[in-house]
């Protein structure tokens, strides 16, 4: 089947879940990724049971810090 | 108030864009944008803003200048060494264009102080390099009903999305709770290449003049990536129902601010 991740149109085996998905594409910190199939979010308590189908369009979002500190709780 | 014959010549590049104008550049003089981090992202986009004439630009940071932070932070200088980087980035900002004030706050953002901070600002830009300040300034912004720019860096890695009360989702729309500590890589552990903080903080400055003016379309409802190893760009649509968010949703469970025990990216 035809699956477009992260904008890029593929063919992967037939019937496979999202977490089989975040596998094949090595997907960092698989945990804490926020997962969208056809601009819907998928929980991650779900990813093991969402089947994908031909044609779904699947996202992966990312955690990403960087810039400055201008929050202080925890550091000397 | 009529422009001088010196801001009229300053300005003459915005001035003849048709979605700029005269008006435009009246509203951005008019404008108050607050930057939250004055480091990597905040950086760049404080001396765009400057130059583009935001009459009022609020800085807030925490820390002084180190030696670590000159490879991107390209508001402060050698000389700047030890000097609170939001002095630094006053000084900055001013010698680039005397028109406009800026507003210092020498602290970090906590939630004691973050609905005083933002509440005399049109837009801020939240340039932090740590997930419970990003949260944070989310919900602040949620309840006060402010628009913002969130931005992230990471490597070779860039991201970015706007909120609009009422136009799209918020930052906790697409990432629910900050993950834990340690849990995802920081700029201090995994590096992020300089020039990062120029491409994204200058879009967060793109975005910020962009709903002053009232031109084109902002990044509501989508959140755009950039990979500069690949040199790929790609904006992602967000689910646009946020009904169930937990603080900006129709039955908010967040109705008070959170401040999170975890802290990334030190700079020391």
């Amino acid at each position: 089947m035809r699956l477009t991740v992260a904008g890029k149109t593929k063919d992967y085996e037939d019937g496979i879940t999202v977490a089989k998905l975040i596998e094949l594409e090595n997907v960092e910190t698989p945990e804490y990724v926020t997962v969208t199939v056809n601009d819907e979010f998928v929980e991650s308590g779900d990813f093991g049971n969402t089947v994908l189908k031909d044609g779904d369009t699947v996202e992966f979002l990312y955690f990403m810090g960087g810039g400055s500190i201008a929050q202080h709780t925890d550091r000397n | 108030m009529a422009f001088t014959n010196e801001q009229l010549e300053r300005y003459s590049r915005h001035i003849i864009l048709k979605e700029v104008g005269a008006k435009g550049q009246k509203k951005l003089s008019q404008a108050k944008v607050l930057i939250i981090g004055a480091g990597g992202l905040g950086a760049p986009a404080a001396l765009y803003l400057a130059a583009a004439g935001v009459g009022t630009i609020g800085i807030v940071d925490a820390d002084e200048v180190d030696l670590s932070n000159l490879q991107r932070q390209v508001i402060h200088a050698t000389a700047d060494i030890g000097k609170p980087k939001v002095q630094s980035a006053k000084e900055t900002m001013e010698a680039i264009n005397p028109d406009i004030t800026v507003n210092t706050y020498h602290t970090f953002v906590t939630s004691e102080n973050v609905m005083d901070l933002i509440k005399d600002y049109d837009f801020i830009l939240d340039g932090t390099d740590n997930f419970p300040a990003k949260f944070l300034i989310n919900d602040a912004c949620v309840m006060a009903k402010k628009p913002f720019s969130h931005a992230g860096i990471i490597r070779f890695k860039g991201q970015l999305m706007t909120y609009v009360p009422g136009q799209g989702p918020c930052y906790r729309c697409v990432f629910k709770n900050p993950p834990p500590k340690d849990a995802v890589p920081t700029c201090r552990q995994a590096g992020v290449i300089g020039a990062m903080g120029g491409v994204i903080g200058s879009l967060q400055a793109m975005e910020a003049v962009k709903y002053i003016v009232g031109a084109g379309d902002l990044l509501t409802g989508y959140l755009l990536t950039f990979d500069a190893l690949k040199m790929e760009w790609h904006k992602v649509k967000l689910p646009p129902d946020t009904s169930k968010c937990a603080v900006c949703g129709n039955h908010p469970t967040i109705t008070e601010l959170i401040d999170y025990e975890q802290i990334e990216c030190t700079e020391h």
